[in-house]
């Protein structure tokens, strides 16, 4: 640990008693300082509508970055995801409007996003551990050639459905909440637990770490990168489900546009090593809000959109400085 | 006396609220051999890494020929002539052996890299180390020793006035240490002021001229070492008296009945040929030899970590064949690789993490079990005193003998019935060695079975019920009893004597008990 976190102080004994880590503190107060700002800068960010839908809009890329945060710790990268999401969404609609009974159609259809997203997440995952090309590469590679077979596929023209039952999925309340936020919530408890108090995402980290130390203390090395994948695939899928189902419609060029980079940034901000070996969810969780707040905050203030990406890669770089500065 | 090469003056350093080192102060004259002896933890690779320019001191100052330097680092360091061989490899592993030996000071012709000059001067030292590795392999590709004699390398590129050993000598056989003393000795010869640690007592008495001795943080000695024996200085370091560091032998070790382990005909292409032993439980078999002789490869080998090209291997009577390590742990073997850092250890994780590495299913009941991995790495703690500030620190900050014993407490865990042990301890102090002795026969007498490979003959001797002189890949002879002793080992190691060929001579008795 850090010089600094060996300075036990009363406040940073309890958050080592609660299930937060200290390694979340630093952007859990960039969280809270940013929604204080937010808060004062526009009258209507506390609104509840405006809070609900930028939750909303910050669960598609956080339910993706979740999957990355996997992949990324232990010690790859996907970039394909959001031409992953353009070519699940369009298998989602296809399903859709090919049955005909409309709750028949949407059950297949949730399912054939998830398996779907699990086996181009396999595919990745295969090409990484079989055929020995690093990550980066193939999910270059494959984050062109699933958005060119979503394009292909629908002569890159937006796809509807007109089943009545599907828009209820995304587009649903439950207990005030819309359904992607508890989804993505709910995704965040469970991959917590599967990383943190499994034997499971203990290899993860250890093979992030050092994958030599990983293979002599017999931990299957090329297995745990492939589930990695796979994870990241499922996870595309579900976002997939959540974001198609909101608009009833997907567009093969739209569609994911960019969201690799909204869920490494997720990620990366959230305080998780880039070169793997160690991260949090809830640093990921924290990373996607501090980014939809930022969007949300430059829209309600009426800073030019051109400007947007300017703010969101002066908040990575700063993350990733301050977390420069705490390491040994 | 004129003015000393190097002085330090109340040299303290702490981590955060640790405190490691306090009022160091000392001075060291040129063409002094400085020996800096201590257990694990006590701050002497810190001090070292201070003098280097790698860690600035919390308080006090260096002054080198008069001149302070509150700030040194490492750029700085060199260009004063400092240079200094950490305890940890310090080479990029994908680069070939020439550009790691001249890493930050290439050679250069016009604006462009002189690689023709820079792999010639680099075979010309390593032929003058006595090492024959070809300049142009990758660093990946080297073992442990030959990664050790590249760096020893690097060091003598530059003309370096203080050279720094930071334990050069745990993975080196005796044969090269003898090269690297020589080295070293020419060196001084020259007026170059070498500042060395270790934890090979003898290694100490020859080759310095003057001790350092520190205990928790602190200079409890600074005399000459001339009129010291071994004894004086470990009880000097541990503020007690040792007792013998082997514990006895057994009367007369169990060969009867099945093996634990069975090696027949083993075979590796190009690396190990028609490899034939057993170990019986409640014994420890040596396995000593060259370095590259081939004893790492025959671990790996059984641990399924290396495919083998012919030959069968016996768990038990029962002929087995792993594919990974994970098959070997479930039939109760477990591998201490001697690449602590590389093969070993993850460094960022935890202390409760590492220990817990290979038995995590014990700890698992749907979840892992936290509340048992703590107390679990505390009772290791305990058991062989490792000494840690935070058992949620990360590994990569104990000292290099603390991680051995954390690497030790690993293997423990999963209560494994066959040891293989590869340098087992290596960079451990001497008290800290004793210790892990003691537990070597305790585990023997519990009715498991130990391979020891070990470079230190002193511990092949003083631990091994019987010995495998293992020599370019094949077994040069089976030693036992008596016949484990330093003159056979090397004779058999080099290739002097072939089996069966030796000249029947009686060897004096020696029996371990040497500190
Ligand atoms: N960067 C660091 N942060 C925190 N603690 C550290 C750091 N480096 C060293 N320490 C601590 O300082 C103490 C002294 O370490 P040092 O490496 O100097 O010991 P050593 O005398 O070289 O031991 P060994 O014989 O085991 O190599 C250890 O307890 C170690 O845990
Ligand atoms: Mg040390």
């Amino acid at each position: 640990m850090s010089p600094l976190s060996q300075r036990t102080t009363p406040l940073a004994q309890r958050f080592r008693n609660l299930p937060i880590s200290g390694a979340i503190l630093a952007p859990l107060l960039a969280l809270i300082v940013l929604f204080v700002i937010s808060s004062l800068a526009s009258e209507y960010f506390l609104n509840t509508r405006n809070l609900s839908n930028v939750l909303r809009q910050v669960s598609y890329t956080g339910i993706i970055a979740i999957g990355m945060t996997f992949v990324i710790i232990a010690g790859g990268i996907d970039l394909s995801v959001g031409s992953m999401l353009a070519l699940v969404g369009v298998v989602v609609l296809y399903v859709l409007n090919t049955i005909t009974d409309p709750f028949q159609a949407v059950i297949l259809a949730m399912l054939a996003a998830l398996v779907g997203g699990a086996l181009l997440g396999l595919f990745n995952g295969l090409l990484v551990t079989r055929g020995r090309i690093a990550a980066f590469v193939v999910t270059l590679a494959t984050m062109s050639i699933f958005r060119s077979l979503a394009l292909y596929f629908t002569d890159a023209a937006e796809v509807s459905t007109r089943n009545p039952l599907f828009q209820g999925v995304g587009g649903g309340f439950v207990l005030g909440l819309p359904i992607p936020v508890w989804t993505f919530f709910a995704l965040a408890v469970v991959s917590h637990v599967v990383l943190f108090h499994t034997a499971y995402g203990r290899h993860v980290c250890a093979v992030g770490a050092n994958a030599q130390v990983a293979r002599y203390s017999g931990i299957r090395v090329e297995r745990v990168v492939l589930s990695t994948f796979l994870i990241a695939g499922v996870c595309v899928g579900l976002s997939a489900i959540m974001l198609t189902s909101r608009l009833n419609s997907v567009s093969p060029s739209d569609a994911g546009y960019f969201f690799e980079l909204d869920a490494i940034a997720a990620v990366v901000i959230g305080g998780t090593a880039l070169s793997g070996g160690r991260g949090t969810v809830w640093g990921t969780v924290i990373g996607a809000l501090i980014l939809g707040i930022i969007n949300n905050m430059l829209n309600l203030t009426g800073v030019s959109p051109y400007l947007q990406g300017l703010v969101k890669g002066a908040v990575i770089l700063l993350a990733v400085l301050l977390q420069y500065k705490r390491a040994p | 006396m004129a003015e000393p090469l190097l002085r330090l003056e109340g040299i303290g350093k702490s981590f955060g609220p640790v405190t490691v080192l306090e009022g160091i102060t000392l001075d060291i004259a040129q063409g002094e051999v400085l020996g800096v002896l201590g257990e694990n933890g006590a701050g002497k690779s810190t001090l070292l890494k201070i003098i280097s320019g790698i860690y600035t001191p919390s308080t006090g100052r260096i002054l080198i020929d008069g001149q302070p330097f509150a700030a040194l680092d490492p750029i700085g360091a060199r260009r004063l002539g400092i240079a200094m061989i950490p305890q940890e490899f310090n080479l990029v592993a994908s680069l070939k052996v020439y550009e790691n030996v001249f890493l930050g000071q290439e050679l250069r012709r016009g604006g462009f890299l002189d690689h023709a000059r820079m792999r010639e001067q680099t075979r010309k030292l390593l032929d003058s180390l006595e090492v024959h590795l070809d300049p142009n392999q990758t660093i990946e590709r080297l073992s442990v020793a030959q990664k050790q004699m590249v760096e020893v390398a690097r060091v003598l590129v530059n003309d370096a006035r203080i050279v720094i050993l930071d334990e050069p000598t745990t993975v080196l056989t005796s044969h090269e240490t003898a090269v690297l003393f020589r080295v070293v000795k020419a060196l001084v010869a020259r007026g170059v002021t070498v500042l060395f640690i270790s934890h090979k007592l003898k290694e100490v008495r020859e080759l310095c001229d003057r001790l350092l001795i520190l205990r928790d943080g602190q200079l409890v000695e600074h005399c000459a070492v001339a009129g010291m024996n071994e004894e004086a200085m470990a009880r000097k370091m541990v503020g007690r008296e040792l007792s013998r560091i082997f514990p006895d032998k057994p009367e007369a070790p169990v060969t009867r009945g099945t093996p634990a382990l069975e090696v027949r005909g083993l075979c590796l292409t190009n690396v190990l040929h028609d490899i034939d032993f057993a170990v019986h439980r409640g014994e420890v078999l040596g396995l000593a030899g060259l370095v590259g002789a081939g004893r790492t490869e025959i671990a790996e080998t059984l641990m399924g970590l290396r495919r083998r090209s012919a030959g069968e291997i016996l768990v038990d009577g029962e002929p087995v064949a792993f594919t990974s390590p994970r098959q070997a742990h479930a039939r109760g073997l477990a591998y201490l690789s001697e690449d602590r850092q590389g093969k070993g250890l993850q460094l960022s994780f935890n202390v409760m993490q590492n220990v817990t590495d290979l038995s995590l299913a014990r700890y698992v009941r749907g979840l892992i079990r936290h509340g048992q991995e703590r107390r679990r790495a505390e009772e290791y703690q305990a058991r062989l005193s490792i000494k840690a500030a935070h058992l949620t620190a990360p590994v990569g900050l104990l000292s290099g003998g603390n991680q051995q014993k954390v690497y030790f407490a690993k293997l423990l865990d999963i209560e494994p019935e066959i040891l293989l042990l590869d340098e087992p301890t290596r960079g451990i102090d001497i008290s800290a060695k004793q210790q892990i002795y003691r537990l070597i026969r305790e585990l023997t007498a519990q009715g498991k079975a130990v391979v020891v490979i070990s470079s230190e003959l002193e511990e092949i001797i003083g631990l091994a019920d019987r010995t495998l002189v293992i020599r370019q890949g094949r077994v040069a002879a089976t030693l036992e009893g008596d016949d484990i002793n330093e003159e056979c080992i090397m004779l058999y190691a080099a290739g002097a004597w072939e089996a069966g060929t030796e000249p029947a001579t009686a060897h004096e008795p020696s029996q371990g008990a040497r500190p």
